[in-house]
């Protein structure tokens, strides 16, 4: 679905089905250098379930017009903009890695908005090393490469997504260059200096009204589970423990879906 | 900055796609010889039709054991997924299909396994896609063949009969600008040899009977993606970027960015067709590609001795094998195949259609049958077998020589090898008598 957001084209992908004006909505939010296609399972499964579905492409990604946002605050503020585009007064954001950033500070700026937070894959802080940092500004490909081994903890994850015979490190490493050259700039670089100066998750937490559950891989060496272990306290969230990398939804999508489902039920 | 990366090669060959069986701790990959697959309640059942979740259903669409193999053909070519097919054959009309239709156009490589050109050339005009041939080298053939109404560029890694190498980048190239992806027929080459996604081409297909096998047991093909052609992008082609009424009015460029090719080939293609891999040839080739590392750089090490012997032969007129300065493709051989250009090759020996027999008859470890990649060597004489109806006029046109002999080297004892070889050369000049 096509929506006009702050003034530029914005993409959501709806599950499967035609968008309708009301009923309950969940909001899926990408993670650096992703799309909505890492949703695709868990997006249909609630579009089929009674929910309305809006798995965005962010402001410069895939099919949503840039330029990119600056930051995890104009990206939560971004969502707020885009319930409004789609006349949704309330949804559940469940977001990935920096994603699962930009659902939590949506959350805090318009708690009212927010009928539930799933992070998934998430830390906080999430810093990125200034060494990668640098690899990612100065050799994007490299970067990629790096990032999409440390995002998978293991060479047969099944049963695979978005199914059978599909090699997930192949998949995600052709989505994350298919992104980034499309990107005007280096959107690599970007997303990941957007998560590293994201400062405000603390008290971003402290303000949020909703339930709050997080989804955390035991392998995740890109978000460590131990990495949420404030944010978990102060969200007072529910944790799930998945055995999976980063890559949660592609490495274990019926146990992420499982783990989504105790946070928001069909 | 060092860091790390995915497993090489080598271990992708053994592990790619393939852990402990977490049901019975079995190391190796199970063999599952099951049509379906139980569903765990109805709404589980809706899920997995419906592609909520991801899981098997039936073995015609998907099975375990041929999920291992696809996943890891797909590792190995540096891809994103790959479908198991039937045959080679099988692998070639599902790329078609799944991306071509009635009034639709292909440009390909003259230099084709006959199979290959049989589909383009008689079979599919009946269903109304025509084909463009062009001789490989010939970039601006390419180019200039390309309609509004072209789909795909087809062409093979080391072509049929003279070993012509492809030039896949510039080929890519042309294609790209055009919108239009590029397929590559890796079957002589493997991923050990090129990996033709590295080289700029969209899809890969092989007839995985040969030296993915390796056995000469079982006949299967395979298909796979990089999930780099932007299918929306390109505006050619609606069956990937419209409703598929076929499928829940699915957008497949929207539900998955990179995969959309291999959504519709598997959601249309196997369903429809139903050209599968049976999930028992899948385990037998998962066998032979756990050593395709090792086995190619035999095949090629045989090859290169086997060639050396046979080019300085008194009875060898040419040896058409691109690692030597005589073949026309040398240069790029070098360039694009630098592991070296696989052991199918073909020589023309001097003398009679009488004397070819001969050779072919008098060879011992060599078998006279019609297939290549296999772990023992094999021959065949074309103009007394597979083109035995032609002239030597038209013979001489489709590249054939009355002396033309195609070896497909094994990994016997290279020595072995040789003096057969030696021998049937002996007895061939002998019948010139």
């Amino acid at each position: 679905m096509k929506l006009d957001v702050q003034g530029r084209g914005a993409y959501a992908y709806t599950g499967g089905k035609t968008w309708r004006e009301d009923g309950p909505c969940v909001v899926f939010i990408h993670g650096a250098l992703n799309d909505h296609s890492v949703w695709t399972l868990l997006a249909r499964w609630y579009a089929h379930h009674g929910y309305r579905v809006l798995a965005v492409d962010q402001p410069g990604h895939g099919r949503s017009e840039g330029p990119p946002l600056a930051s995890v605050e104009a990206l939560a503020d971004w969502v707020l903009a885009l319930l409004d585009a789609a006349n949704v007064p309330s949804a559940h954001l469940v977001g990935h890695s920096m994603g699962s950033l930009i659902a939590l500070e949506a959350a805090a700026r318009a708690p009212e908005r927010a009928a539930g937070l799933v992070m998934v894959g998430t830390a906080y802080p999430m810093k990125v090393s200034d060494a990668l940092l640098a690899t990612a500004r100065d050799d994007p490909d490299r970067a990629i490469a790096m990032v999409n081994a440390f995002s998978h903890s293991s060479l047969a994850s099944k049963p695979s997504y978005p199914g059978p015979g599909a090699w997930l490190r192949g998949g995600s490493s052709a989505l994350m260059h298919r992104i980034q050259n499309d990107a005007a700039g280096n959107l690599f670089e970007h997303d990941f200096r957007v998560c590293d100066a994201y400062a405000g998750g603390i008290e971003a937490a402290g303000r949020i009204t909703c339930s709050a559950h997080l989804i955390v891989g035991t392998r995740d060496v890109m978000t460590p589970a131990k990495a949420t272990k404030e944010l978990a306290t102060v969200l007072h969230a529910t944790v799930s423990r998945i055995v999976s990398g980063h890559a949660l939804m592609q490495e274990a999508p019926d146990a992420v879906l499982n783990a989504v489902r105790t946070a928001i039920p069909a | 900055m060092p860091g790390p990366s995915d497993p090489a090669f080598d271990t992708l060959a053994l592990h790619a796609g393939a852990a402990p069986d977490p049901a019975t701790g079995a190391r190796a990959t199970p063999l599952h010889l099951t049509t379906s697959f139980v569903f765990e309640s109805s709404e589980h059942a809706a899920s997995l039709f419906n592609m909520e979740r991801a899981g098997h259903v039936y073995s015609r669409i998907s099975n375990p054991t041929t999920a291992v193999f696809e996943e890891r053909v797909a590792a190995l070519e540096g891809g994103i997924g790959a479908i198991a097919t039937a045959s080679g054959q099988a692998a070639l009309h599902l790329a078609i299909a799944t991306i071509a239709g009635a009034g639709s156009h292909i440009v390909a490589s003259t230099a084709l396994y006959g199979g290959s050109h049989n589909l383009l050339a008689y079979t599919l005009p009946r269903f109304g896609i025509e084909t463009t041939f062009v001789k490989p080298r010939d970039i601006d053939a390419w180019r200039a063949a390309i309609r509004p109404d072209t789909r795909l560029l087809l062409g093979e890694s080391l072509g049929n009969p003279g070993l012509d190498v492809l030039d896949i980048p510039r080929i890519a190239q042309v294609a790209h600008d055009a919108g239009v992806p590029l397929l590559v027929d890796a079957t002589f080459t493997t991923p050990w040899l090129q990996q033709p996604f590295k080289l700029g081409a969209d899809l890969v297909f092989h007839s995985a009977t040969k030296f993915l096998s390796g056995h000469g047991t079982v006949v299967g093909g395979v298909l796979a993606d990089s999930g780099r052609f932007d299918w929306e992008r390109s505006g050619r082609f609606p069956e990937l970027s419209e409703p598929y009424a076929g499928f829940h009015d699915m957008v497949f460029t929207e539900e998955s960015t990179v995969g959309a090719f291999l959504l519709r080939a598997r959601r249309e293609g196997l369903r429809d067709f139903g050209a599968c891999m049976s999930p028992h040839t899948a385990w037998l080739i998962l066998q032979g590609l756990e050593t395709l590392p090792l086995r190619m750089e035999r095949h090629v090490a045989n090859a290169r001795k086997v060639v050396a012997f046979l080019a300085s032969h008194p009875m060898v007129a040419q040896v058409g094998y691109p690692e030597l300065e005589s073949h026309p493709d040398h240069a790029l051989a070098q360039s694009l195949l630098p592991r070296g250009c696989g052991s199918v090759f073909s020589f023309d020996l001097r003398g009679s259609r009488a004397q070819g027999v001969a050779f072919i008859e008098a060879l011992q470890l060599f078998s006279h049958l019609a297939n290549v990649g296999d772990c023992r060597s094999l021959v065949i004489h074309p103009a007394s077998t597979t083109h035995f109806r032609m002239d030597d006029a038209a013979l001489a046109a489709a590249g054939i020589g009355p002396g033309t002999i195609r070896l497909s080297i094994g990994l016997e004892d290279p020595d072995d090898l040789i003096a057969d070889l030696k021998a049937a050369l002996k007895t061939a000049e002998r019948a010139a008598a």
